[in-house]
């Protein structure tokens, strides 16, 4: 054991500096790949329980298509193929000085949505069919039927589910490293160079995550409980 | 698009030494094609997934087995080793077992990153693999458990015979899941300069300016890696089907 450890350097100018402005992307891009995710993964689900063998077969083929890459890989893909005109267009010269990071959003979006759609369409299943049929039978549509009475029951069924890839989804944010976006973990590593103590930063970065993952999983596990419950 | 297909077929049969082509892509005396080094990254992704899954059985079996256990100190590290393998992020892990380990056991200086990421992706993988073997253990009614130690079985053997044979059957179609899992994860290996895909496709696109053909040839061999995975998961699967229960051999 030979470990001189030192912490020292850790200051709170230093955290709000480099640390917290690499946290708020984290999170910013957790939530958006999160709402955004959930909200494509649903219509996926959607288009593979149709009726229609060709919207069967384009979600199918969506989903397994993501589900073979390694998320690294699909990182890659986007920061490749995406053209700078894209970011220009949705953010002007900011776009184009935060390719990485806007990037990074585009693809956390489309590739969760392959995991959510699993779930949702999971959740979808597991909601009697005896409700589809009442809602057909006091005269809603396909849409309303979904939207009133199938999606809510869904969507709340799998509640702790999603929340938990939510919180796969937050430690796999850390992979933007492959890009160089600015998130927490590159927020760390920026500290660990400026004051050269790489070792120590690390730890703290495992720390951390180990403890917003951590807190999250428990409050997920509450949650569960209480939805159990109710059922 | 024409152009693209020669051009990349080109440039795969390019040393990756110099600007040699070699019309049958494969060079020998000491150089290589990176069609060659395309292979050689293969096997290393394949090789850190396999024995990353190794280490991940042994050690999720043997904790999933202890988080069963009445011992409470056995419970308790089972349950702490779980969640402190599951609530960091794999890049994280992955680079304190590089930078920080070697630091504080300087022995393991000498050890090549590939061990490192092996033992990494392992313990990453083994608190899934924990998680599911205590839920096939739970599955099993408590009054086989029982049953068992009224036998006179000591609970070792109780274990051995009785609640094991069941539960790894049970949770096998999700240790499936979990094998594609690791292959993808060892992708994660990268960080800390495993030349395996993800390595070989960054290196080899700046090296060819040929980004997409590189990604690509990737792309592909992970395609095929989980294609084999699942082939091969659903062999050994049929193979211990569990007589009587659902979906089980007759």
């Amino acid at each position: 054991m030979s470990l001189n450890l030192d912490f020292s350097f850790l200051t709170s100018e230093v955290i709000k500096a480099n640390i917290v402005a690499g946290f708020e992307y984290s999170l910013q891009l957790t939530l958006v790949a999160m709402v955004g995710g959930i909200f494509i993964g649903t219509l996926v689900a959607l288009m593979r329980l149709s009726s229609k063998p060709w919207l069967q077969r384009i979600a199918q083929v969506y989903v397994d298509t993501l589900r073979s890459i390694p998320l690294l890989m699909v990182i890659l893909w986007f920061y490749l193929l995406i053209p700078s005109a894209f970011y220009a267009a949705i953010a002007g010269e900011y776009g184009l000085n935060h390719r990485p990071e806007f990037s990074a959003v585009i693809t956390f979006t489309i590739f969760e949505a392959a995991y959510y759609s699993e779930i949702m369409r999971a959740g979808i299943q597991s909601v009697p069919r005896g409700q589809v049929h009442a809602g057909y039978a006091v005269g809603m549509t396909y849409a309303q039927c979904m939207k009133l009475v199938v999606l809510p029951q869904a969507f709340r069924n799998m509640l702790p589910v999603l929340l938990t890839q939510t919180i796969v989804l937050f430690q796999d944010t850390s992979l933007v490293y492959a890009i160089g976006a600015y998130d927490w973990l590159k927020g760390f590593q920026t500290v660990g160079q400026i004051y050269n103590r790489p070792n120590e930063i690390l730890l703290v970065a495992g720390l951390c995550y180990f403890v917003v993952s951590f807190s999250l999983s428990m409050l997920v596990r509450r949650l569960q409980n209480r939805i159990q419950i109710i059922r | 698009m024409t152009d693209w297909i020669t051009r990349s077929a080109e440039v795969m049969c390019k040393s990756t030494a110099d600007d040699t082509i070699y019309k049958t892509c494969l060079a020998g005396h000491g150089d290589t094609t990176y069609l060659q080094w395309l292979f050689s990254a293969w096997g290393w992704t394949l090789l850190v997934a396999l024995i990353g899954l190794v280490i991940a059985l042994i050690f999720g079996v043997v904790i999933g087995v202890m988080r069963t256990l009445p011992s409470k100190p056995a419970a308790v590290f089972g349950e702490a080793w779980t969640e402190f393998f599951r609530n960091i992020p794999l890049l994280v892990q992955l680079l304190i077992w590089y930078h920080v380990i070697p630091e504080i056991f300087p022995s393991l200086k000498a050890i090549p990153e590939v061990v490192l990421a092996c033992l990494g992706l392992g313990f990453f993988t083994s608190a899934r693999i924990a998680q599911q073997v205590k839920a096939g253990i739970n599955t099993i009614p408590k009054g086989q458990r029982h049953a068992g130690l009224a036998t006179g079985m000591t609970l070792t053997q109780t274990y051995r015979y009785v609640l094991l044979p069941v539960a790894l059957r049970i949770v096998l179609p999700t240790l499936t899941s979990e094998s594609m899992n690791i292959i993808k994860n060892s992708s994660v290996a990268y960080a800390i300069g495993v030349t395996e895909l993800v390595y070989f496709s960054t290196q080899a696109g700046e090296e060819t300016s040929m980004h997409g053909t590189m990604y690509l040839a990737a792309t592909i061999l992970y395609f095929i890696s989980a294609l084999a995975i699942n082939r091969a998961a659903a062999f050994v699967e049929n193979r211990t089907r569990l007589p009587g229960a659902i979906g089980g051999a007759k």
